[in-house]
């Protein structure tokens, strides 16, 4: 399987690869680690005419503490996530799920922006980060914004991205050093996509759940945030009625399709089971 | 399409070429330096048959472009080999341990293997097998390639070399 022709170009700094990107126009694509473009490439059902790697470009790598918040550079890798003590110290989150996407050769290459920029519901970065209430820092041809995760994803591989716009940098608000969390994620095999998963991050005070928050990966057209069925476990002590309240709650907002990974049916009720396992093992976890 | 003029060093030896931008990077090694150990199985980045090492990550050639590896260092199963010619200690240990049989998986196999030796000297089972979980063997049922990697993770460290128990 050979891609389409393409040009290629490398510019070493933000403001270039914005420049370019708004001259190439349209039938131009940004290229991070390749792990979720080449693939599509090959198969055709992308043909860029241009490709603007952005490899090139020193400052959008990176993890650091500012303030309150956790800052990762949107050319980071998979790898580099799992690697860092300290993302592992305050969000020990981010490499639990990154070791669950795909391999080990793929974690080196496929990096944080291009897996939360994407878009596809498969990608495993996006629920996570809707849970962590993340924010997204873009720069386009008219400056920067950010954009909150929870407000980013709108469709199966539509954002709120308009074209010309580098996702440079996620700001995660770092949770409560006592909070509880797990990313809990069924596939089939190594390197499969998520049946359904969840994410959740959770902190509790004298055998309460003090707050909660709940992402769902691949149930939907998007990443989902379970505001509702988290929302139910806020107060309680996470018993079984709580529990299985909320289960159905994050159940009934999901849309999964039939696909060779199940049908719908199926997936919905396995969303429901990832959220009671990742629910135990973050109350397990949680301190307090 | 205007051709990107690339330079990098594979397997020690400088080398300079001229590729489209669509050249995968298994077939530019494949094809274009016609060194053809490194494998293309499946071609979707699922069985790491097409693995090489590029600047101290094992990446699949055949989901990256030639022009990303411009200015890297690769290293394929050509270039594994003691500098005298001799197995290195991985190769010893697939042929001492029987890790291959029709050996299609192998030069992967053993890229991936050095990569995760380099980071973890002494990895247990389980590390291997979760550190080869990208990978795939249609041949050994992983049992021998596991011991191969034990094998040489002893040989290089210098420590006894335990078969684990199956
Ligand atoms: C066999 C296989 C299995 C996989 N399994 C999983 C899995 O289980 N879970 C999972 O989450 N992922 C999985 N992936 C995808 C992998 O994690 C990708 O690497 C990742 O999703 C995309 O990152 P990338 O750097 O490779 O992006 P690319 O492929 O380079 O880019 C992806 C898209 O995002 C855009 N983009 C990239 N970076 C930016 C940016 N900074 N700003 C704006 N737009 C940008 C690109 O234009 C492109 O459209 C798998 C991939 C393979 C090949
Ligand atoms: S040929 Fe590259 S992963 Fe299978
Ligand atoms: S030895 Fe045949 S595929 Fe591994």
């Amino acid at each position: 399987m050979i891609p389409g022709t393409f040009d290629y170009h490398r510019p070493a700094s933000v403001e270039d690869a914005v420049a370019l990107l708004a001259r190439l126009g349209e039938e131009a694509n940004i290229l991070a680690g390749g792990h979720s473009l080449i693939p599509l490439m090959k198969t055709r059902l992308a043909s860029p005419e241009h490709l603007v790697d952005l490899s090139g470009i020193g400052n959008l790598k990176g993890i650091s503490v500012t303030g309150n918040d956790v800052v990762i550079g949107a050319m980071t890798t998979q790898f580099e996530l799992i690697s860092s003590e300290e993302l592992g110290r305050h969000l020990p989150i981010i490499a639990e799920t990154s070791r669950l996407i795909a391999d080990p050769q793929i974690r080196y290459k496929g990096t944080f922006g291009g897996n939360v920029a994407n878009g596809d519901p498969g990608n495993d970065m996006p629920a996570l980060m809707m849970c962590l209430g993340a924010t997204y820092a873009v720069t386009g041809p008219d400056g920067s914004r950010d954009i909150a995760a929870r407000d980013f994803y709108q469709g199966a591989y539509f954002t709120a991205l308009v074209h010309g716009e580098i996702l440079t940098a996620v700001r995660i608000p770092i949770p409560s050093p006592d909070h509880g969390y797990a990313y809990e994620k069924l596939k089939r095999k190594v390197g499969d996509y998520a049946t359904a998963a969840a994410a959740v991050v959770i902190t509790m005070a004298g055998g309460k759940c003090t707050s909660a928050s709940i992402g769902l990966t691949n149930v939907s057209e998007t990443p989902l945030w379970a505001s509702d069925a988290a929302a139910l476990l806020v107060g309680t002590s996470l018993d079984k009625v709580s529990v299985d309240a909320a289960v159905a709650a994050a159940e009934a907002i999901t849309q999964p399709a039939s696909d060779m990974r199940g049908p719908a049916e199926y997936r919905t009720k396995m969303a429901g089971v990832m959220v009671r396992r990742a629910l135990e093992r973050a109350q397990s976890r949680a301190k307090g | 399409m205007a051709k990107s003029h690339i330079e990098l060093t594979i397997n020690g030896r400088k080398v300079e070429a001229l590729v489209e931008p669509r050249t995968l990077l298994i077939h530019f090694l494949r094809e274009q330096q016609n060194l053809t150990g490194a494998h293309i199985g499946c071609d979707t980045g699922h069985c790491g048959a097409c693995t090489v090492e590029m600047d101290d990550m094992s990446v699949k050639s055949c989901m990256t472009f030639a022009v990303q590896a411009n200015g890297a260092n690769i290293t394929t199963i050509e270039g594994m080999a003691n500098p005298d010619g001799t197995l290195s200690a991985l190769q010893e240990g697939f042929r001492m341990m029987h890790g291959l049989q029709c050996g299609f998986c192998t030069p992967g196999m053993i890229l991936r293997a050095h990569r995760l030796l380099q980071e973890n000297p002494a990895p247990t089972e389980d590390e291997i097998r979760n550190g080869i979980a990208g990978n795939l063997c249609r041949c050994t049922g992983y049992v021998n390639i596991v011991k191969a990697i034990q094998y040489a993770a002893a040989k290089i460290n210098g420590t006894p070399f335990q078969e684990a128990a199956e």
